[in-house]
């Protein structure tokens, strides 16, 4: 990876048909980063995300993710990311071991890595004597760490995460939070989208997205020093009120 | 090939696991093989009737003798006079009267001329029509057995045979049909509903956002649908032929090479579904009305397509289950083989075809 940069876009767009849901937004992303990717509902925020994912192609702009080209080089990219959307993305009726052993065995690990990493992860989570049970048995919180576990099951360079705490209890948040600094520790760069932001406080950077563009980009004190804002929600306040698209 | 693996294997737990929608995949085509075969037929067998005999000769004891002893009647009741027939049928037992007039053997033998009537419940047509039918046969074959011992000028005898299926059995067409049935609601519906429910779950996007290429996921969903109907196709054959004593005259590898061509036909289908729709509900939907009520409407199977109007009949060659319906039955109960059924083949190659690039092209589109 190039000067320790992560994911690069400049002037990215992407148009469906009159209306632009992202409008030439340019950011870099460093290796080993927390990046909050903030805005409003309906701001862009999934559009410019699926496109750095490789599920949407940008209507002009460019980009790199883990050095490679959104536009030729997607097969590379899609081996070195991990995706956790902001819906519940395991399968119900599988149980932990079998959903782990899916989803390696689709990015192509061999036998031996998903054995022992399999064994690490469940001690790590405390789920060994639940190994062999359906998920539909685990209580949500649960099933959003071991959502996250899986998404970087097979050490990616970059994950994202598409506001993977919806829905859970503060506790869980709190301690999902500490497996994402866990995971930056190890050198995975985080791309985290969110509603919450009490959670933007905890990125080392965020961008705030509003109408397609991105206004503001800094660390939350930075940020919070130049809109002379309390709190990150102050400083998202102030900027989601010049928007002019609604919400959906 | 070992993402390929993973998957599969992925997707037989999840067909594996609920074991409702697998009983009913697996148990279906046996459950219908036995209604159609046993319960729906419109064969008549053991037809109640009632005999009013005012005459009580040795010609009308034969011809009551034959009746009995066919095994689509059994005389109920012996009445006496025309007032009972009424009440015989409105007690809802009888099903058809035959009449014996007095001095029946009598008028036979001096005027060459004898009448018997036949009185049927019409209240469903089409048995009132099978049983006079069969009832004139009978009483038709003692006239020939008669006359055949004096001479008359002129006869004509007509003589039938009804060939590849002598007995007129129901099963000869239905097991076809319920094969298209079985195999179009396995491979159309649950594909579409597989891949629906993954879009639906959001593990789609999981999948699309990993290095497995779509083509793959979209064949490994298919595989395991493949291979149950491949069960499904065997176990009709084997009720079939064990059961309902259908014969497999022709060539079996031939039958079996065109029911998966069948099946994969339904495959594409249940794909291209699932790429315009994107909820459960949807899918079946559409997989009921595109498919499942033109296979038992326009395939031939229920009603006769030659009966129809003309815009029926165009519609009904574009329905797959047609074209499978007609190979099937010239393969399995004519016994001919592949020269009989070529083009019909080739018309469903071309819909397979057809029907996966268009998939495939709305998949990719998705994707952009």
């Amino acid at each position: 990876m190039n000067n320790g940069i992560a994911i690069r876009a400049e002037q990215l767009t992407k148009r469906f048909g009159e209306f632009t849901a992202v409008d030439g937004i340019s950011f870099e992303v460093k290796k080993g980063e927390i990046f909050g990717f903030l805005g409003a509902n309906g701001a862009g925020k999934t559009t410019a995300m699926r496109m750095l994912c490789g599920l949407s192609l940008p209507t002009s702009g460019k980009a790199t993710v883990a050095g490679f080209d959104v536009y030729k080089e997607n097969e590379q990219i899609k081996r070195n990311i991990g995706y956790m959307s902001q819906k519940f993305s395991l399968y119900e009726d599988l149980t932990i071991k079998e959903n782990i052993r899916f989803y390696a065995g689709i990015y192509g690990k061999s036998d031996s890595f998903i054995k022992t990493k399999t064994a690490m992860l469940l001690q790590h989570l405390h789920l060994e004597g639940e190994a062999n049970k359906l998920v539909k048995s685990l209580p949500l919180g649960w099933k959003q760490k071991l959502a996250f576990s899986v998404a970087i099951f097979h050490e990616p360079e970059i994950v994202f995460l598409d506001e993977p705490t919806g829905g859970v209890d503060p506790v869980t948040r709190r301690e999902f939070w500490s497996m994402i600094y866990k995971a930056a520790e190890s050198g995975i760069t985080v791309f985290v989208t969110t509603h919450y932001m009490d959670e933007a406080e905890y990125c080392n950077r965020v961008s705030i997205m509003v109408d397609g563009r991105i206004d503001a980009l800094d660390t939350p004190e930075q940020l919070k020093k130049t809109f002379g804002a309390q709190s990150m929600d102050e400083v998202f306040l102030k900027l989601a009120r010049k928007a002019v698209r609604s919400a959906d | 090939m070992k993402q390929f693996i993973s998957f599969i294997k992925k997707e037989f737990y999840h067909i594996l696991r609920d074991k409702r929608t697998m009983f009913i995949l697996l148990g279906m085509p046996v459950v219908q093989i036995i209604i159609f075969g046993f319960a729906l037929t419109n064969e008549v067998k053991n037809a109640r009737i009632a005999i009013l005999d005012q005459s009580n000769d040795a010609a009308t004891h034969s011809i009551r003798a034959e009746i009995e002893a066919s095994r689509y009647f059994e005389i109920k009741k012996y009445l006496h006079s025309y007032k009972e027939i009424e009440k015989a049928f409105q007690s809802g037992q009888i099903s058809l009267v035959v009449v014996f007039p007095q001095r029946f053997e009598q008028d036979l033998l001096h005027f060459n001329k004898a009448q018997v009537q036949l009185i049927a419940d019409a209240s469903d047509p089409n048995v009132a029509t099978t049983l006079t039918n069969y009832a004139s046969a009978i009483i038709n074959d003692y006239q020939n057995r008669i006359t055949n011992n004096r001479k008359l000028p002129y006869t004509i005898n007509t003589e039938m045979r009804m060939l590849y299926n002598p007995q007129l059995k129901g099963a000869y067409s239905f097991v076809p049909g319920v094969m298209a049935m079985v195999l179009m609601l396995v491979c159309t519906m649950m594909t579409a509903i597989t891949i629906v429910r993954e879009k639906e779950t959001g593990t789609m996007e999981i999948m699309l956002v990993s290095p497995i290429k779509p083509l793959k996921i979209v064949v490994a969903k298919a595989v395991p649908y493949l291979l149950l109907s491949i069960i499904n196709i065997t176990s009709i054959l084997l009720l079939s032929v064990f059961v309902l004593d259908v014969p497999i005259r022709g060539n079996l590898a031939l039958l079996v090479f065109e029911s998966i061509l069948f099946t994969l036909t339904c495959l594409a289908f249940g794909l291209l579904i699932s790429s315009s729709t994107a909820s459960q509900q949807i899918a079946m939907f559409i997989s009921l009305v595109g498919m499942f009520l033109p296979t038992v409407m326009l395939s031939g199977f229920m009603f006769p397509i030659e009966n129809m109007p003309v815009p029926l009949r165009v519609v009904s060659n574009i329905v797959p289950a047609k074209w499978f319906y007609y190979i099937i039955k010239e393969v399995m109960i004519k016994g001919l083989g592949f020269a009989a059924v070529w083009k019909e083949t080739l018309v469903l190659v071309g819909m397979l075809a057809f029907l996966l690039a268009l998939s495939i092209k709305k998949f990719k589109i998705r994707l952009a």
